[in-house]
């Protein structure tokens, strides 16, 4: 195989990769002994990828290193923080929002007829005007003023119409939020009623003494 | 493989790194910048290369380096630490110069681009000799050097940067840049020659000049 300073010129790149056929190179090495100009290309090429190979010649600017490792020391904390935890346990995560959703439910929800005391709840019904129309929630067996909150949602046929005398003969109990609501606005109705009677009495008729 | 340009790591550095990214991989994030300290020269170049701005490449190669952290524990151990690195840093240079939309006005300004399939004829064909290495201890020597890779072509300089100074191999180089192997090969070709012609001329014009060299004589 003969080759011509050409198709040296094309391969070149190549040899000194070490990248050409067997067949190839011998014919190379074999031109390269004859030829001067191809001589010169090659050891050109060669130095070419030694001279920038060389190490010294990736200069970086000055305080690059020390920025670098400032930057990445930032992001390591970041990173520490985030990854602590291995992966089964970021399940915790929306685990511990679900229990914290149904405990503050527990906590916070409308007072209901079975967190009073006894005594609480005998002071309650002793209270309500035994007429004192109710709505029965036959389910809980808890009576509501109409209008409470509780109820609202509740399907007709489990809710029935009768007076809290009645309500409590048959087992059910007050409902401590609207019942305990409706009997504080009725007590402050009361007084403020007697202290206009009061006042009424109080003042002499118009135009007596004139 | 490719005879030349092949980085020799001695075995031990080998498993003191194997150990590193082990250790950081599994958590131990404080560790990462030992791990990276030997390359940030190289991934620092391979910004430069892409987007020839020293400030731009700083912040391209900081950038690489966070989410080779961040992504520490999807490396695997098939690849070289160092290639896929630079692999990262190329990616977030070109990303980058994408964006500022340089790629355009570059072929627009630079003179040494040219046709890529028809060949290269060399111009300079003096007797050449090896370079010695204490050419590149003279600041001067290294900023003529660099000053001529810089004068290249976009598309010639990326490949020569990656293959010949990042020492990716050709297939690598091919994937870090989204080009075929055969372009990757025809550019390099172009780039040495280029090169090589460049850092000829100046010696012609006494670049090399106060170098102890024989009278008479070039320095390769």
């Amino acid at each position: 195989m003969v080759v011509h300073c050409e198709q040296v010129w094309r391969e070149v790149s190549n040899y000194v990769d070490g990248e050409v056929a067997p067949e190839l190179r011998v014919a190379m090495e074999e031109h390269f002994h004859v030829c001067v100009r191809c001589t010169s290309v090659l050891q050109g090429t060669r130095n070419v990828v030694a001279l920038y190979g060389d190490e010294r010649m990736l200069e970086v600017p000055a305080g690059f290193g020390r920025r670098l490792e400032k930057k990445l020391a930032q992001n390591v904390r970041r990173e520490s923080r985030g990854k602590r935890w291995p992966v089964w346990a970021r399940w915790l995560v929306p685990v511990g929002a679900v229990a914290l959703m149904i405990v503050g439910f527990r906590v916070f929800r409308p007072v209901a007829p079975s967190d009073l005391t006894p005594p609480e709840l005998a002071r309650l019904e002793h209270n309500i005007p035994p007429d004192l129309v109710i709505v029965a929630a036959t389910d809980t067996k808890v009576f509501h003023v109409s209008g409470c909150d509780l109820i609202r949602n509740k399907d007709k046929d489990k809710l029935k119409t009768m007076t809290a005398k009645d309500a409590m003969r048959e087992g059910y109990v007050p409902c401590a939020r609207c019942l305990r609501k409706y009997l504080t606005a009725q007590a402050r109705r009361e007084i403020d009623s007697d202290t206009d009677r009061h006042a009424d009495a109080d003042d002499p008729p118009h135009g007596a003494g004139q | 493989m490719s005879q030349a340009n092949v980085v020799v790591q001695n075995p031990e550095a080998v498993t003191r790194e194997q150990d590193l990214i082990a250790r950081v991989q599994r958590g131990q994030y404080e560790l990462f910048y030992e791990l990276v300290r030997p390359y940030e020269r190289r991934v620092y170049a391979a910004a430069l290369a892409i987007l020839r701005n020293e400030a731009d490449a700083e912040d391209a190669a900081q950038e690489a380096m966070l989410k080779a952290l961040t992504n520490i524990r999807q490396f695997r151990a098939e690849a070289r630490f160092s290639t896929w690195l630079i692999q990262i840093t190329v990616n977030e240079a070109l990303m980058r110069r994408r964006k500022e939309h340089r790629a355009v006005m570059e072929s627009f300004d630079d003179p040494r681009s040219g046709e890529e399939d028809s060949d290269y004829t060399p111009r300079d064909f003096a007797d050449w000799r090896e370079i010695p290495s204490e050419a590149l201890e003279r600041k001067e020597i290294r900023q003529r050097v660099a000053d001529a890779l810089a004068s290249l072509d976009r598309k010639y300089r990326e490949v020569f940067v990656l293959r010949d100074m990042e020492h990716l191999n050709i297939q690598e180089t091919a994937e870090a840049l989204g080009i075929s192997v055969a372009s990757v090969k025809t550019r390099l070709l172009r780039a040495r020659l280029m090169l090589r012609d460049l850092l000829a001329a100046g010696w012609e014009q006494g670049w090399f000049s106060r170098l102890p060299f024989e009278k008479g004589t070039k320095p390769w």
